[in-house]
């Protein structure tokens, strides 16, 4: 139980974490202000899952103790939410991608038989449904827009694509969440997920990247490079000055 | 002659009056101007605002103050939005804006021209900077140009917030480790004369002064505002239990006020003109986001054409 609720709010702390590095630096105001909404939306999500993961835990353990005194073999998150923002396209599909998977699982996890997880979850899907509605926009003005959105978003789907398979495989910690009737079944979501996909990149006339390797490990710990950093960046604080109160 | 001279005695007879006036009334050209200079520029600073702060997001230090951080940040950025809008009232769009911000023609708060080198310097732009920009806020919440008073009530509402929240930021690091406590000061040392400096030059020195109090676009002189925040400083910083690093304050019964040292305006000039620790680096930061948002811009126009020639 323990590894999926830090699994949950791994995805959006370190999605959100990315999304936080846009602001100040978005391509016009209402853009820039849109993915901050996002990013709060998901570190808000986190801290809810956190506290409650560390109430569980017990010890005097908090929020912070879980997000800032883990190390990256301790994540639980997927591989595609640590990835670079690179250009506003790669930040929009690797978005995108997250919203359609994060939409359906929410609606999934409004049914587990915990009633936090419900509550929460609950919470969560009224964000999470615009996240996706945005996110889906972006995708089909880029696709649809000039040649070169087009081929920004394009590249962005074909270079983001082989991260979308993690997504939409279990992990042990997740199978036996659903056998615990707590958790979500990835198999039960997979086809509104992928339609999802499929629809938004065709009003978006974009070609839908061949289906080849599939990255994975970060929901087990192994991680790509990237996520040392946003750790070494995110923690300096806590790590430079252990015991402090902030 | 005599007709504009009887226009602008009107103009004049309702700002007396504690009139608003509106975009579309007439007003005198240097009333449009001055306003459009001084909008632009508040908007500018807005936006540039958020790179210090922005700079912090990433590393700050829990959960709460992280989300504080981000909110906050977005907060400048609406205050932006209302304020470029407001100016766009007086005929002027906000690409034309934009374009002399980056241009390094426009010109923005010279405070943001310096770095924010620790946590605690989240803390002091808070407590300090948002606490200078309200004492120079609220008065405009009574500007006699509508749209800008209006803009004003809101970012002023927003700003104490924000000034709270820094304040909050220095005594949690004041009262903490000797650490941190250590950091909270070196961030006042840092941050306390650009702060001053915020009320713009001394009375006698202020070139646009009087017109602008004439128009009550300005309700209180620079000097006077200047005084009054030192006098609240002067009491926080007891709170923090930090030290001002100004030899010459002190409390003058006389005057019923804090007296304090003199100003370096050097540092102010060099900043002004382009010399500051930051002012290169904001700039290109500008200019990048900007650049590289062209084809996403260029993208959403094209799409919109697009749409509206599918269903026209």
């Amino acid at each position: 139980m323990q590894q999926y609720l830090l699994h949950i709010a791994d995805n959006a702390l370190i999605l959100g974490h990315r999304l936080s590095e846009w602001c100040g630096h978005g391509p016009a105001l209402e853009i820039d202000m849109a993915m901050t909404n996002i990013s709060l939306d998901l570190i808000g999500q986190a801290r809810n899952m956190y506290q409650y993961a560390a109430t569980l835990e017990g010890d005097g353990k908090t929020e912070d103790d879980l997000a800032y005194l883990r190390d990256v073999p301790e994540f639980r998150n997927v591989l595609l939410v640590e990835q670079v923002n690179g250009d506003f396209a790669n930040t929009i599909a690797r978005q995108f991608l997250f919203d359609t998977y994060h939409y359906f699982f929410q609606q999934q996890l409004c049914e587990s038989q915990d009633p936090q997880l419900a509550a929460m979850a609950e919470k969560s899907l009224k964000e999470v449904a615009y996240h996706l509605r945005w996110t889906s926009e972006w995708v089909i003005r880029l696709g649809d827009g000039t040649i070169e959105s087009k081929a920004r978003i394009q590249r962005a789907f074909q270079d983001l694509w082989s991260f979308r398979g993690e997504l939409l495989t279990p992990a042990l910690y997740e199978t036996e969440a659903v056998a615990a009737g707590v958790g979500v079944d990835l198999g039960a979501i997979k086809t509104a997920v992928e339609q999802k996909i499929f629809n938004v990149l065709d009003e978006a006339t974009l070609v839908r990247p061949t289906d080849g390797w599939m990255h994975a490990g970060g929901k087990t710990g192994r991680h790509s490079e990237h996520l040392g950093f946003i750790l070494a960046e995110m923690q300096f604080l806590q790590r430079a000055y252990p015991n402090a109160a902030w | 002659m005599t007709q504009l001279l009887q226009l602008e005695d009107r103009f004049q007879a309702r700002i007396d009056a504690e009139q608003k006036i509106e975009p579309k009334d007439w007003m005198p050209d240097a009333y449009r101007k001055t306003l459009i200079r001084q909008i632009s520029q508040h908007a500018h600073s807005e936006i540039v605002g958020m790179l210090p702060e922005g700079n912090w997001i990433t590393r700050a230090p829990s959960l709460r103050r992280k989300v504080a951080l981000l909110a906050k940040v977005q907060d400048e950025a609406g205050h932006g939005l209302y304020l470029y809008a407001a100016a766009e009232t007086l005929g002027v769009s906000r690409d034309q804006m934009y374009e002399e911000l980056h241009a390094g023609k426009a010109k923005y708060s010279s405070i943001f021209n310096y770095p924010t080198l620790s946590w605690a310097d989240i803390g002091a732009v808070g407590w300090l900077v948002d606490g200078a920009a309200i004492m120079n806020q609220v008065p405009l919440c009574k500007c006699s140009f509508g749209p800008y008073a209006r803009a004003m009530v809101r970012v002023c509402k927003e700003e104490s917030f924000h000034q709270r929240q820094g304040f909050e930021i220095m005594m949690t690091l004041a009262h903490g480790t000797p650490a941190q406590h250590k950091m909270a000061q070196e961030s006042l040392n840092r941050w306390w004369w650009p702060s001053m400096m915020m009320f713009g030059p001394n009375d006698d020195a202020s070139p646009h002064s009087a017109q602008s109090m004439r128009w009550k676009i300005k309700r209180y002189s620079n000097d006077d505002l200047r005084q009054k925040f030192v006098d609240v400083m002067a009491e926080q910083a007891a709170v923090l239990g930090l030290t001002i690093p100004d030899p010459d304050m002190h409390w003058n019964a006389d005057r019923g006020h804090y007296d304090f040292g003199t100003i370096d305006w050097k540092e102010f000039d060099e900043i002004l003109r382009g010399n500051g620790p930051c002012n290169k680096e904001r700039l290109d930061a500008r200019n990048k986001a900007w650049n590289d948002g062209a084809w996403v811009r260029e993208a959403a126009t094209a799409f919109a054409a697009k749409r509206k020639s599918a269903t026209a």
